[in-house]
């Protein structure tokens, strides 16, 4: 053997990067056609609550003198920016899209996250891509299509919104800065979803890899921008993506050169992504899976317990979130407690969906916890709805032809997300109710910060049995719960700041959430919406029980 | 073969089924028989109905018409009570990706209401099948172990096997054939959805051939074999004329060439023809029975002389 031929490792060969991508276009236009009402609809409700808020709060504080009565200081304040992020600009332009930028940012990256992973992870583990990739189609392709669309979707609701804006009447270099805050969380979160997809083996896995980011990249925003200005933490921010969206600081700063890092973030991802993607194998992750046990515990028996087992990393990931949330939310009452004074504030806060009377401090705890029941109801929708990909996938045909009966299957698919929702308030409350007294003899109770997050029952079990009885009569339209909770949300969320038509207000449960630990619980709409959320979860079993299962 | 008649109730009658998906019918009027403790094989060209048809014995589906009983039970409506008697393999397993293969035996055992561990040991140690490894982990064959683990350790009464041995290798299919023998000998009951032959003329007491969503024939292998033409080549010293091999009754396909004469002729008419070729002084005979191939091809293409009243005389090579 000459020196030439001596056992090296194998080299890579190099495959010309057109290669790789051959079939991109093709891929492109099945996953357009594939998504053509997801992304279409989503991209729309984004622009449509970008604007139509914008133009509701100006209705509402038309001239800049209305909008900074006082309400500049009340967007400082260190616990609102947590939540919003900075927007110190002293004009009614900024005030229009104090709630759209930072939540829309997030939203677009979830939309970013969802169109990659359904082009990327799950085609690959329901071997769907394997049938492609032994066809004429690169290696890099699919990933290619999927971050195209993704990136296509984030820049079409940004810059429409930002033309909407604009056509409000509102300041071209804002609506501007406003596109490029939502373009910079979107296209960095698209990034990450490319490294996500890649890492994990599942799509699960995947779904667990790139939220979970997403809520810490969110977590550490709300620190560092809550932090005060010039301090180290403060500059934490622009370790995270959505703290870029913020420090863009549209109708203020208008930094409109912060793109360049969102830019940035999507190509290091997208070639960190392609770097595994080239060193891993077609259906594997990064991460191995391990062996596991030779025999069953004795405690898995029974659809509940399989399906409880199933959930397990769900379960953690959400508790896990929850104890970081409630520490950052008790810690912050500090910070609220201190403008008490103001009444300004009080009455921002309350609008925001705080409710009325109470100490300062309840105000905002309860403006938290309606964030956070959309949070966990989304928790809940995402569990009930594994009924229908069980059904899909084949193996709820295979528990169906055992003695399981479809009421207890259908049952232990309703029953896990109750129960987890219940705990997982409960856990935020109590979190909130042993770190907030430390910070603040203003902070509410334990028991009084518990019974507030439990308040928000009924809600989220309303939204856990509309997923329920798309899952149990319309299988195929399921995925619609998720637009029902997403414009519920948006609908209350936005609608107390503006002049939405009150019926629209009163359509979203999420209006109806109670204003504890501040007012004062009322039973009356809690029994009603529980019984309603039981109506739905039943009809939804009535129908799973008489139509087809394949 | 085992005689399963006389006395012995039917395990699953099916009549009449009808099924559609929107458009698509996918069962036209369906009827089969299992009989108790036989292995009855259920075959057809993709697309006939077989999943569907073993659906709706499932209960997972809901027939637009007919009936169907199953150890004596209506599977829609006592779908759970006659689960804990049956036992099913899908054709395409898919597995929980967390949990290993021997949770997943297992748990199926548990959800069917128990599970017999010397016949689970057995079981795992011929399939050899490795427990540890994660769902997302197993090869196709190995899933497909892994379902037919669990379903063949149960002690129930009746299986439901919906092509099980897709992705099997030839040991794993002769271990699957081992197993499906001692079955018989216990008395169960198989129904069986195959596409390979050999393993459906091993195996199996009866079969049903379903085309179109419909039951194309329905026997004893031997009494199908019975019912498709056999192939004749014969030498001849006197070759016949055109005349008279139109006066042939039940033959087809006759091509005379020199002193050669080929046909394939219905099984019942084969004494007549001999009779008459011997008349002509016969120097070389050849008498082929149907392959299991063509027997399968000619009815899963809708000719044959089970369908006497098709004018399409079409044979493969
Ligand atoms: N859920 C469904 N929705 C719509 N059409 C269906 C559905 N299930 C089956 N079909 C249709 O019903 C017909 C029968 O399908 P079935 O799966 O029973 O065939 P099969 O005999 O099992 O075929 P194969 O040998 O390929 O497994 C096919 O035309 C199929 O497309
Ligand atoms: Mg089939």
């Amino acid at each position: 053997m000459t020196a030439a031929t001596a056992p090296t490792a194998p080299a890579t060969p190099r495959i010309p990067v057109a290669t790789r991508l051959t079939g991109f276009g093709q891929l492109l236009r099945l996953a357009w056609r594939r998504d053509r009402i997801l992304v279409p609809s989503s991209v729309l409700g984004l622009v449509l609550f970008s604007v139509g808020s914008a133009q509701a709060t100006l209705a509402l504080y038309p001239t800049d003198a209305a909008a900074t009565a006082g309400l500049s200081s009340v967007l400082a304040n260190p616990a609102v920016v947590a939540l919003y992020g900075p927007a110190s600009a002293q004009s009614a332009d900024a005030l229009a899209v104090i709630k759209t930028v930072m939540l829309g940012a997030f939203l677009v990256g979830v939309l970013g996250l969802v169109v990659v992973r359904r082009h990327t992870r799950t085609e690959e583990d329901e071997g769907r891509l394997e049938l492609l990739g032994a066809g004429v189609v690169g290696r890099w392709a699919p990933l290619a299509a999927a971050v195209t669309l993704a990136t296509a979707a984030v820049v079409a609701a940004s810059v429409l919104s930002a033309l909407g804006l604009a056509a409000l009447g509102m300041d071209p270099a804002g609506s501007a800065a406003f596109a490029v805050a939502w373009l910079t969380g979107g296209l960095a979160t698209v990034g990450i979803a490319a490294v996500a997809v890649q890492l994990a083996s599942t799509t699960r896995g995947a779904g667990g890899l790139g939220f979970g980011a997403l809520g810490v990249l969110f977590a550490v925003r709300a620190v560092a921008d809550s932090a005060d200005p010039g301090t180290v933490l403060h500059g934490l921010a622009w370790l995270s993506p959505l703290g870029w969206a913020g420090r863009v600081e549209a109708y203020g700063a208008n930094r409109q050169w912060v793109l360049v890092l969102g830019l940035l973030a999507l190509a290091v991802g997208v070639l960190v992504a392609v770097r595994v993607l080239d060193h891993r194998d077609l259906g594997a992750g990064v991460i191995p899976v391990r062996a596991g046990p030779r025999r069953a515990g004795a405690g898995l028996a029974g659809p509940l317990a399989l399906v409880t087992r199933l959930a397990r990393g769900t379960i953690v990931g959400w508790a896990v979130g929850m104890v970081l949330g409630g520490v950052l939310v008790g810690s912050l009452l500090g910070a609220v407690t201190d403008m008490s004074g103001d009444p300004a504030i009080r009455d921002l806060l309350e609008k925001m969906g705080g409710g009325a009377g109470g100490l300062f401090a309840d105000v905002y705890v309860a403006t938290e916890i309606h964030f956070v029941a959309a949070a966990v109801a989304a928790a809940a929708t995402a569990l009930v709805l594994r009924l229908v990909a069980a059904e899909r996938t084949g193996q709820g045909e295979v528990v169906l032809a055992t003695a399981t009966g479809r009421v207890r299957w259908y049952t232990a698919h309703l029953v896990v997300p109750v129960v987890l929702t219940a705990a997982l308030l409960a856990l935020l409350g109590a979190v909130v109710g042993l770190v907030g007294p430390t910070v603040t003899p203003d902070a509410p109770t334990f028991g009084e910060s518990v019974g507030a997050t439990l308040a928000a029952l009924p809600v989220v079990w309303l939204m856990t049995g509309v997923a329920a009885l798309l899952a149990g009569a319309l299988p195929r339209f399921a995925p619609f719960a998720w637009g029902v909770l997403l414009a519920s949300f948006l609908v209350s969320e936005v609608g107390p700041l503006t002049d939405l038509p009150s019926w629209l207000l009163d359509a979203s449960p999420f209006t109806h959430l109670s204003t504890l630990p501040a007012g004062s619980f009322g039973w009356v709409a809690a029994l009603v919406l529980t019984a309603a959320a039981l109506a739905l979860m039943v009809a939804g079993g009535v129908a799973y029980r008489r139509r087809d299962v394949a | 073969m085992r005689c399963t008649v006389g006395g012995v109730t039917d395990a699953i009658t099916v009549s009449g089924l009808r099924k559609t998906f929107g458009r698509t019918v996918a069962l036209d009027g369906l009827d089969l028989t299992v009989r108790a403790g036989e292995v009855h094989g259920f075959l057809g060209p993709n697309g006939a109905g077989k999943s569907t048809t073993i659906r709706v014995l499932l209960g997972l589906l809901r027939a637009d018409a007919g009936t169907a009983t199953v150890l004596g039970r209506d599977p829609w409506r006592d779908a759970t009570d006659l689960h804990r008697s049956l036992a099913y393999v899908p054709g395409d397993v898919v597995l929980w990706p967390t949990l290993t293969g021997g949770e997943t035996i297992d748990l199926l055992g548990r959800l069917r209401g128990g599970i017999d561990e010397d016949r689970r040991r057995r079981l795992v140690e011929r399939f050899e099948l490795d427990e540890t490894k994660k769902g997302k982990a197993y090869s196709k064959g190995n899933r497909q172990k892994v379902a037919l683990v669990a379903a063949l350790a149960s002690g129930v009464p009746l299986l439901v096997l919906d092509e099980p041995t897709a992705g099997l290798d030839p040991l794993m299919e002769e271990v699957f054939q081992r197993e499906l023998a001692a079955l018989r000998d216990d008395g169960r009951t198989v129904l069986l959805s195959s596409h390979i032959l050999s393993e459906v003329e091993r195996a199996c007491d009866r079969v049903s051939i379903v085309r179109a969503g419909r039951i194309v024939d329905t026997g004893s292998l031997d009494e199908l074999r019975h019912l498709t033409r056999t192939r004749v080549h014969a030498v001849l010293e006197h070759a016949p004329s055109a005349e008279e091999v139109a006066g042939w009754p039940g033959a087809h396909d006759v091509t005379v060439e020199g002193d050669e004469v080929r046909c394939s002729v219905d099984a019942e008419h084969l004494g007549t023809l001999v009779a008459d070729l011997g008349r002509r002084g016969v120097t070389g005979l050849t008498v082929q029975p149907p392959t299991l191939e063509e027997l399968f091809l000619a009815r899963y293409q809708g000719t044959g002389s089970t369908d006497r009243e098709r004018e399409n005389e079409a044979q493969p090579a």
